[in-house]
């Protein structure tokens, strides 16, 4: 590991000031990717600016009656099992906290924070190891991944450039509950739809968000959610714990009257970002929900796909998993 | 005469009982003392530099950066290395000690830095920037062992390594006119050990003389290859080695960064530390390597094996030969006139493979299991049934009587356990819910070792016993079963023993390695507590204020901390009394204890069933392993305790190989890519289910003094074809390549 400046703030403004005015400064949270790849001299960071003394910690849920747009706010220094335990948050906005409890270990979880999460790095075998080439690590060193062990990667928003697939479970669920990313920056603040927040690698796979320079997240909101009844998070991995997802999905669906009004279906650990499928929620809407529906909702979730040599099993498993997935939102 | 632990069972207090480690307390504390944690003045540490490519010449290392970091004190690279000893070829494995420029396999020791402190030294060799020529890597077996050319003959592949294999009968012929056949080619991946304690070790020279605080399973050994690589007498170099962190057979070599570490503290003159990371264990530290074994059975229509033909390929090293004995359990398993077996290697450009947990077996018995339960469904036949029709009633190789064998018991009682007779063999017929759900069962074998060994025994005046072998306890339960024989021979509560091992200047012992550790240090612990008990009985019977004067020595027992009649409990004394009363500063006895001929005699191996079942999503299909009973027949089982949990540890390492483990390299590179406990993955807690273990009640008098055979690899051999068994029946696809992972279901 390559020596490092180390510092606290309390201070959002001077988080913001420290980041953008260094070029190789680092925010550190829970470290849960970041110190990894600091000792795998992926990352190589002048300074640590360590933001876990500021406000940006709280979880507030809101009603419908006095906050129509906004569900709830979470900070982005709010912890992932504090998330996932918030009794609220189980009531309003259970696919996040399955999803949350599906990754990594408990003491990972209590350690990784929601802004952290959403930052959190892709597990491709060639980005972490600096003795091989990686496109996203040195730009235009090239990529093994493809033509070499892809069996994990992405099948979905992949380039010539990059196959690697995006690693969280939580933004999976964010992303299908429609959550915006609060962002503070040297030029104030904005918010961004998470699912916009990530782009895809293109000729670019550096360039992995819209982060600007000294930009922080400072918050996630999620807007009030008619899915809590009928939702599911579902990974299928190598073995029953701590291991990144082969595919996972997040399903919910809003039914009125025997009929689905409204329908979300995101992807995890088959895209380079986490993955909306909305011409297979499209599917869905003014349908009963039945198994057939279901399958071909996992079918029309993966049109695209562009599988490697060892990932084409993927195509399968994610028709089924979404199928799975949905038939669990409702009950079965 | 002291009784012997295997004649007289009803005095045995403590072998053969649960008896809590005796080293427990000071491991959950943190006292136990493991390689890298000794403490040490004036410590340097030392970090590696490793190939980040898999073939080549190193052209330039620069190391100007890393040198001008403070606190660097050196940096040894292949330019500048100290040239070793060419006076005679050192024992053990084929070592690249930085005396060329050549690049054999990914992550080769091609350097070490030396600095003040652990991040100085790493940080510094994360800086040198190695120039390399480099040449395209061969990593691929498949390449080189396709399964056409298998088809045809496998004896043309690679380097035959005639010797291992067997032949008796006409199997051309006998297959020819079989009528029931299977026909299959099975394949295990390149595996890595992944000990919890990773390689490390502290080397400090005094003159010509050096210490080495080092991880691993062979003092003795390690000991005659380090002194024969510095051109020194055995008796200038000690190992010390009193814990051990596991290392399931990687740690019976010496690798190249113990002769490296002695190098560097040679080089600075000061002790030297040096810890590998997780990372720098794939590849020169060895790893159990890619298998492709073809197998071949033909039966009557009775079931009965007329033929039985088995291949193995393994991959190797270009610059040592390592053969997976995949086939040798093969030629003893089942009663078959007509066989062939065959070991072959390909050499690539990886490091060389090694010794881990049941070499040869582990693999093998996942290919010749699950042959057996393909030719069960060829016949129609349940698969134990087919097995206890080929029981051999003698070693079908040999021709040997078996010293005991409890197979066909081992099968009655783990399917009584599992309740296998519930079990339906159509596949895909059986349902726990709306899962699939699956049974299968693989029988299991190890043989017997015995190597000779050594033991001191040293009865104080305070009536406790030191009891000393060099060995090792690799968490096993060495110093708890040592001091369960010691306690009992001697008579002693095992409060009042205390067992010193792994140190090579104490009493020499075999490597722990083969399961033999019990057995051979068993035995002659047992034996050094006689001789020093002959010695105190000797002087009793000539004391003539002893109550045991004149007494006939055969009638004398040891019990309670003293010497008695075995006709008259009450006649007798306390240990500490003779001792006294003789002015006796303490009771030494030296043994040492070694196998006799009755290998030629007897066959001697330890058997076992495995039961598995598994449920599997019919839509997402991972294998989840619910259950698992494991019956055996494994000589005395000295402590139950530490046996139980030393076969939970095989299974569960067996779950690892047939459901996930996999050390992956990119065919282009050659570079390992999962070298990492995140993306190497061994099972979770929840990958694995309640494991039944029953151990048949099994007395062999010819193995060794103790009756003791060995159970540390047993556990882990037939655990993958019980599964993979245990899938097929769940689903009707037959996973020949190991992991069995969703994609290769689906």
């Amino acid at each position: 590991m390559h020596p490092f400046k180390y510092g606290k703030t309390v201070d959002l403004k001077e988080a913001i000031n420290q980041l953008g005015s260094q070029p190789k400064a680092n925010l550190i949270a829970g470290g849960t990717t970041l110190v990894d790849l600091l000792r795998l001299n992926v990352v190589t960071a002048n300074h640590l600016i360590d933001i876990n003394q500021l406000p940006i910690a709280n979880i507030e849920i809101f009603e419908a009656k006095s906050s129509p747009e906004i569900g709830a706010r979470i900070g982005a220094l709010a912890r992932n099992t504090d998330v996932a335990m918030h009794k609220q948050i189980i009531k309003n906005y259970p696919l996040i906290s399955q999803a949350i409890l599906s990754g990594a270990s408990p003491q990972l979880r209590n350690m990784a924070t929601v802004g952290g999460n959403v930052m959190q790095r892709t597990r491709c075998a060639y980005f972490r190891d600096t003795a091989v080439p990686c496109n996203k690590r040195e730009p235009g060193s090239g990529c093994p991944a493809i033509g070499g062990l892809n069996r994990s990667h992405a099948i979905l928003g992949t380039s010539e450039s990059c196959i690697a697939v995006h690693a969280s479970d939580m933004c999976v669920a964010l992303v299908a509950l429609d959550a915006q990313v609060l962002l503070s920056g040297p030029q104030g603040e904005r918010k961004v739809a998470l699912v916009d927040f990530y782009l895809l690698p293109g000729n670019h796979p550096e360039k992995e968000n819209l982060l600007k320079p000294g930009e922080i997240i400072v918050q996630v909101e999620l807007p009030h959610s008619p899915f809590a009844k009928h939702s599911h998070y579902l990974k299928v991995r190598d073995r029953e714990s701590f291991s990144f997802a082969l595919v996972s999905a997040a399903c919910a669906l809003e039914i009125k009257n025997g009929k689905i009004v409204d329908a979300r279906i995101a992807l995890g650990g088959v895209a380079t970002k986490p993955w909306r499928a909305l011409d297979a929620e499209k599917l869905l809407l003014g349908q009963s929900p039945s198994e057939g529906l279901f399958a071909k909702a996992g079918e029309v979730s993966i049109l695209g796909a562009k599988p490697q040599k060892s990932n084409a099993f993927k195509v399968e498993l994610t028709k089924r998993t979404v199928k799975r997935a949905l038939l669990a939102a409702v009950g079965e | 005469m002291a009784g012997k632990i295997g004649e007289s069972e009803q005095s045995a207090k403590y072998v053969g009982k649960a008896v809590n480690r005796v080293d427990g307390h000071s491991k959950v504390t943190g006292a136990a003392t493991y390689a890298a944690e000794h403490k040490i003045d004036d410590l340097v540490y030392a970090a590696l530099i490793q190939s980040t490519i898999a073939k080549g010449t190193i052209t330039k290392m620069d190391t100007s950066e890393a040198e001008r970091l403070p606190g660097v004190k050196v940096i040894i690279t292949p330019f500048n290395a100290p040239r070793l000893s060419s006076k005679s070829t050192p024992s053990g494995r084929s070592l690249l000690l930085l005396q060329d420029k050549q690049v054999q396999h990914d992550r080769q020791n091609i350097g070490l830095v030396i600095a003040d402190t652990w991040e100085s030294a790493s940080h510094a060799a994360s800086l040198v920037k190695v120039s390399y020529k480099q040449t395209e890597p061969q990593v691929e077996i498949e390449k080189h062992a396709t399964y056409e050319k298998l088809k045809s003959t496998t004896s043309e592949i690679g380097k035959q390594i005639s010797a291992a294999g067997h032949k008796r009968g006409d199997f051309s012929q006998a297959f020819a006119s079989g009528a029931h056949k299977v026909d299959q080619i099975y394949s295990t991946p390149m595996e890595s050990h992944n000990p919890m304690e990773p390689f490390a070790v502290i080397a400090s020279w005094e003159g010509e003389h050096l210490t080495l605080y080092d991880t691993t399973q062979a003092v003795f050994a390690t000991r005659k290859t380090v002194a024969e690589h510095f051109d020194i007498p055995e008796s200038h170099v000690r190992i010390i080695s009193p814990f051990v962190g596991g290392g399931f057979g990687s740690k019976l070599s010496t690798w190249s960064h113990v002769i490296l570490a002695a190098m560097a503290a040679r080089k600075v003159n000061l002790p030297v530390k040096l810890v590998l990371s997780r990372a720098q264990m794939y590849g020169p530290v060895g790893f159990r390597p890619k298998t492709i074994q073809r197998i071949l059975l033909a039966a009557d229509k009775n079931g009965k094996l007329t033929a039985i033909r088995h291949d193995n390929i393994n991959e190797t090293s270009h610059f040592e030969d390592y053969v997976e004995a995949s086939t040798h359990t093969t030629s003893r398993m089942y009663a078959c006139p007509n066989l062939i077996t065959s070991q072959n290697q390909v050499a690539l450009d990886i490091g060389t493979p090694t010794w881990m947990r049941a070499p040869g077996e582990a693999p093998g018995s996942f290919a010749l299991e699950s042959a057996m339960d393909e030719l069960a469904y060829e016949l129609g036949l349940d698969p134990i049934e087919l097995r206890v029709r080929n029981y051999p009633e003698k070693d079908p190789e040999s021709g040997l009587p078996w010293s005991s064998n409890s197979l066909r018991e081992c099968y009655k009682v783990g399917a009584e356990k599992f309740g296998w007779h519930k079990r339906n063999p159509e596949p895909k017929s059986m349902r726990a819910g709306k899962d699939l759900l699956g049974w299968g069962m693989a029988a299991a074998t190890y043989p017997t070792y015995r190597m000779a060994a050594n033991a001191q025994v040293t009865i104080l005046p305070s009536g406790e016993a030191l009891v000393q072998a060099g060995s090792q306890d690799i968490g096993t339960g060495t110093y708890t079963i040592m001091s369960q024989v010691a306690a009992d021979t001697l008579g002693l509560p095992i409060e009042k023993i205390k067992f010193e091992l792994g140190d090579s200047t104490l009493p020499r012992t075999p490597l722990s390695g083969g399961s033999m550790t019990a057995a051979s240090v068993g035995s002659a612990v047992q034996l050094a507590c006689q001789t020093a008990l002959n010695s105190l009985i000797k002087t009793a019977i000539a004391d003539q204020v002893s109550p045991l004067y004149q007494a006939k020595a055969e009638s004398i027992v040891a019990r309670d901390e003293g010497l008695y009649l075995s006709s008259d409990s009450k006649k007798g004394e306390r240990l500490t009394d003779i001792i006294k009363r003789n002015k006796l500063k303490q009771v030494v006895g030296k043994a040492e204890s070694k196998p006799g001929n009755e290998d030629e005699k007897y066959s001697m191996h330890s058997y076992g069933a495995i039961f598995a079942e598994v449920k599997i999503d019919s839509d997402l299909v991972r294998p989840k392993l619910t259950r698992m009973v494991g019956a055996y027949g494994a000589g005395k089982i000295l402590n139950l305790k530490t046996a139980r949990n030393q076969m939970f540890g095989g299974m569960t390492f067996g779950i690892g190989m047939a459901l996930m483990e996999h050390t992956l390299i990119d065919p282009k590179l050659g570079r390992i890519m999962n070298a990492d406990l995140a993306e190497y993955h061994l099972p979770v807690n929840l990958d694995v289910p309640n494991l039944d273990v029953i151990f048949i009640d099994e007395h062999d008098p010819h193995i060794n003094p103790l009756g003791a055979k060995g159970i540390g690899e047993i556990s882990i051999t037939g655990v993958a074809a019980a599964i993979a068994n245990a899938v097929y029946h769940a689903t009707g696809k037959r996973i020949r390549d190991l992991p069995i992972t969703i994609d290769k279901i689906m």
